[in-house]
């Protein structure tokens, strides 16, 4: 059947099994493989999407059910003119991904929660990643570059936070 | 693999090939064609296997390891721009090919047997190297938190400083000035008193026809400007836009999609397969039967059971296609295997201790024993552990008749090539192998089981195929981190003094230091007894260090219980001939504010683990409330010899960290009728962000070898989290997961409240 829907901005009109999920329509029939597949059930938040505005997972959405929707991937998170979103610049400015893969939906999820909550609570942003899994680890770094953006509002540019503390010890 | 690497080196022309090596030159027209694409066009001299300089004077370090999140090529390309005196901004960092040019061992090994003169100051590293490839068991694969202390300190620095004082003599020669008045900056050499500056790019010609060498010199480290400083990593920002390429986000033309089912007991073969539901699937394309494999390589031998794979028009196609077959397995002799069998098993063997091997034997410890005043014993456990990468196992092959291309994300990817080109009757130089940036790796892709899957899927159906694998298969189907047991005896004399330390275990694999304890006990009997399980064995995430670390500072924990001392001052105590150690435990114990009394229901636990090494001493603080436990703060210190990529260190600390504590508070795979029963993060949970405790690293840079970080955050949170648990409700965990554990029950049982 014919479905209709908008992807990053762009008319898409498709002849597709309606039962097909989002996240392999978006990967196999329109080629953006930024979104990602990590489990299949909606455990993981690998194939966190928007739609509507709101953070989705795409491996248990049919594409019946965005009939007409606006659908926002990592792809059309930023312009695509270069300017990147605020949240991108703080990932980069505090070194968050190590691998990388789980990346586009912790995005996509912390993304959605600062359209609707500018200035989230340390619960509220448990609350809006809780979904998505980092087998990296990069909790701590997620937390900090999203509250580095609500309370500036925009990316910080001073530069890197270091992290550490590199101590010289001596000892015999 | 002699005979492929002779025959690789013969056809390949290369002028003693190799990376290891100063002063090798590659030019263009005497290349393998793998290498014609590194080397570029007819400007492009190829100084070193490890360099490339283009005429622009972008020096492109040429990394021969895989990266898997962990920041290996930018803390490789750091080390080798920082001799070469590059300037950062115009380096670039690249994966080399998996061709046996970069075979590091091979490398080695071709330029002492070819009889080409040897700097003799580069002999024992040569030599090191090769003992530490020996050790790792291959040539390009990235584990065993290698990669910096290996590649990186005894190859990467060596070139960047012998290339770096060629250039120096290149421009010596060609300005007609003395060698030591020239010195290099910023990927330029500099003549002060002449005010002469030329980019290296002016010398490459020239350095490309000169012998290396014969003593480079290394910088002093207070002179770093790269090495040990905050540089941000290269493979950052494609992984904020999506743009960043995983073997997953390969796009071959024609391309098909793959799901597998492999027999869910280990060595069950297919007996039967009843395919009419899935071929009614639209879209599917055929149902294919992989044989079982079994591949010897130099990390043994790898087996492979049966398995049948659907390919269709998507993966969606195939998954639900897999769901649809009626597969008939054959019986195994594991059918009524459980992880209770295998824990019993366990523990008849260690008392039985038949055929016991020791680790370490020191002192008289029967004597102790004998005369003990005092002897306590604990039994402790650990399950099997998957691996779960957030990147499911996946890889793409177009198989035809001659000749092979693979795309794959992998840790060892020569050793990747030649298995499958061992499948396929094909010689190694017809296989193309693409390596990709890894979503996760942990030790799991390693293994090459997925890529003869792939290669033979694409043989089969005569079309290029992708194959993923479900979350599901990605459970089941690993190479696991053993269950292990593990049982302790302490002896005691009248003071409370420890007197000896008993230990065995089920088991060993490697690292072989890893149930030996840093403290001063007199008489110490360590050792292991086999116990034969059929749930295959992989590397995960710190190896053996990921149970002993848990096994034996908890064990210290209840040393210090028993005898009423503070468990930093006994471990302190017994560190006395370990300064090294003693001094990092001592940070995270201050970092920690170890002597502050916490109010009721919270409790803080230490430990101290060595691995790969580095040393890391970490503090943890918990709160247990109704027997809700939460994981508050993590003070973690890493003494890794010289932090080379000090926020990459912390990234790896705070990523061990949160790996070992998912282990230690959900990870559980359990065994049932001979097969794994969980499937996917629903009921193999991993830690998220509400449950991520705050985690404040610290370096210290003692100086000493450089020790790994990939791995040495993980051991140590399983302890200090169970000693904290102890400290803070009187429960001692022996076994994990902790999530298994009522803690409200055990406060109540007990009477003990914190």
């Amino acid at each position: 059947m014919s479905i209709s829907f908008l992807v990053n901005g762009i008319q898409r009109t498709l002849d597709a099994d309606p039962s097909k999920p989002l996240l392999w329509v978006i990967r196999e029939e329109l080629g953006l493989t930024g979104t990602k597949f990590g489990c299949g059930i909606s455990q993981c938040g690998a194939c966190t999407v928007q739609v509507d505005g709101e953070a989705i997972r795409s491996c248990v959405t049919p594409i019946s059910m965005v009939e007409g929707k606006q659908i926002t991937t990592i792809e059309g998170l930023s312009s695509g003119l270069g300017d990147l979103h605020p949240l991108q610049q703080a990932w980069i400015e505090h070194q968050v991904p190590q691998c990388g893969y789980c990346q586009s939906g912790q995005l996509m999820s912390a993304s959605a929660l600062l359209a609707s909550n500018p200035n989230p609570t340390d619960s509220e942003i448990d609350e809006a990643m809780e979904g998505n899994i980092c087998r990296c680890g990069m909790y701590g770094r997620i937390r900090t570059a999203i509250k580095s953006v609500n309370s500036s509002n925009v990316a910080s540019s001073e530069g890197q936070k270091l992290y550490y503390n590199a101590t010289e010890v001596d000892y015999v | 693999m002699s005979k492929w690497t002779r025959r690789a080196f013969i056809t390949s022309g290369i002028v003693a090939g190799g990376g290891l090596m100063v002063g090798i030159a590659m030019r263009p027209g005497n290349q393998v064609k793998e290498l014609a694409n590194k080397i570029g066009e007819e400007f492009d001299d190829l100084v070193h296997t490890y360099i490339k300089i283009d005429s622009d004077n972008v020096v492109t370090a040429i990394i021969p390891h895989s990266e898997m999140g962990q920041g290996v090529h930018t803390a490789l390309g750091q080390m080798l721009a920082e001799e070469l005196d590059a300037d950062w901004d115009q380096v670039k960092v690249e994966e080399a090919p998996a061709i046996g040019e970069y075979a590091s061992y091979s490398a080695g090994r071709r330029y002492l047997l070819s009889g080409i003169d040897f700097p003799n100051v580069l002999i024992p590293t040569v030599d090191g190297m090769m003992m530490r490839v020996a050790d790792t068991l291959n040539m390009q694969i990235t584990g065993g938190s290698l990669s910096v202390r290996s590649t990186g300190f005894l190859a990467m620095r060596v070139a960047g400083a012998a290339t770096r004082e060629m250039m120096q003599a290149a421009a010596a020669e060609s300005w007609g000035v003395p060698l030591n008045e020239v010195t290099t900056e910023n990927s330029y050499a500099v003549h002060e008193l002449t005010n002469r500056r030329e980019p290296y790019a002016a010398f490459a010609g020239a350095v490309a026809e000169m012998k290396p060498s014969q003593t480079p010199s290394f910088k002093d480290p207070s002179s770093y400007k790269i090495v040990g400083k905050y540089v941000p990593r290269r493979d950052i920002p494609a992984k904020v836009d999506g743009s960043a390429k995983f073997a997953l986000d390969v796009r071959v033309p024609e391309m098909t999609y793959a799901s597998v089912m492999r027999s869910p007991v280990p060595g069950g073969s297919l007996v039967s397969v009843d395919d009419s539901a899935a071929r009614a699937i639209q879209g599917v394309i055929d149902v294919v039967a992989i044989p079982a494999t079994s591949v010897t390589n130099m990390l043994g031998e790898m087996r492979s059971s049966d398995a049948v794979a659907v390919v269709a028009d998507s993966y969606w196609t195939a998954s639900r296609a897999v769901r649809a077959l009626k597969i008939t397995w054959s019986e195994t002799e594991y059918d009524a295997v459980s992880s209770d069998s295998i824990y019993a098993q366990f523990d008849r063997d260690i008392s039985a201790g038949s055929e016991r091997s020791a680790d370490r034997l020191e002192g008289e410890v029967a004597a102790a024993f004998s005369g003990a005043a005092r002897v306590i014993d604990a039994d402790y456990h650990v399950p099997f552990l998957a691996h779960t990468c957030m990147e499911p196992l996946n890889a793409t092959a177009d198989v035809r008749s001659d000749s092979a291309e693979i795309w794959v994300g992998c840790q060892n990817p020569l050793g990747f090539r030649r298995v499958v080109a061992d499948v396929l009757e094909m010689d190694p130089e017809n296989v193309t192998l693409n390596n990709h940036i890894m979503g996760g790796g942990f030790g799991r892709k390693a293994l090459q089981d997925y890529a003869i899957q792939v290669a033979l899927l694409s043989k089969a159906v005569g079309r290029p195929v992708q194959l993923i694998w479900s979350r599901e298969e990605d459970v089941r189907q690993d190479f696991y981190r053993p269950a292990v047991q593990s049982r302790f005896r302490a002896a005691f004399d009248e003071q409370d003094n420890l007197l000896a330390w008993q230990n065995t275990y089920t088991n060993k694999n490697e690292p072989i230091e890893a149930p030996l304890i840093p403290y001063a006990v007199a008489a110490q009997d360590i050792g292991y007894v086999s116990s034969p399980i059929h749930v295959p064995f992989g590397a995960w995430r710190s190896v053996d260090h990921s149970q002993h670390g848990f096994f034996t500072e908890s064990f210290i924990d209840e040393v210090a219980n028993t005898v009423g001392k503070d468990s930093y001052e006994l471990r302190a105590e017994l560190l006395r001939d370990n300064p090294r150690h003693l001094a990092v435990l001592t940070k995270a114990a201050e970092e920690a504010d170890w002597s502050t009394p916490l109010p009721e229901g919270r409790g803080r636990g230490i430990s101290l683990q060595e691995s790969f090494g580095s040393i890391v001493a970490q503090v943890v603080e918990v709160t247990v409330v109704n027997g809700q436990l939460s994981v508050d703060r993590v003070v973690a210190v890493i003494d890794a010899g010289i932090a080379v990529a000090p926020d990459g260190i912390i990234a790896q600390l705070e990523s061990g960290i949160i790996y070992g504590l998912t282990a230690a508070l959900h990870g559980e795979i359990t065994i049932e009728n001979g097969s794994v029963v969980q499937g996917n993060f629903d009921d193999y949970k991993s830690v998220r962000m509400s449950e991520a405790p705050v985690i404040e690293s610290h370096v210290i840079n003692s100086g000493h070898d450089i020790g790994g970080a990939g791995e040495p955050g993980t051991p140590g949170i399983a302890p200090a989290l169970a000693n904290a648990v102890y400290d803070a409700t009187g429960l001692r965990i022996r076994q994990l997961p902790i999530g298994n554990f009522d803690l409200n029950y055990q406060v109540e049982e007990t009477g003990v409240v914190a």
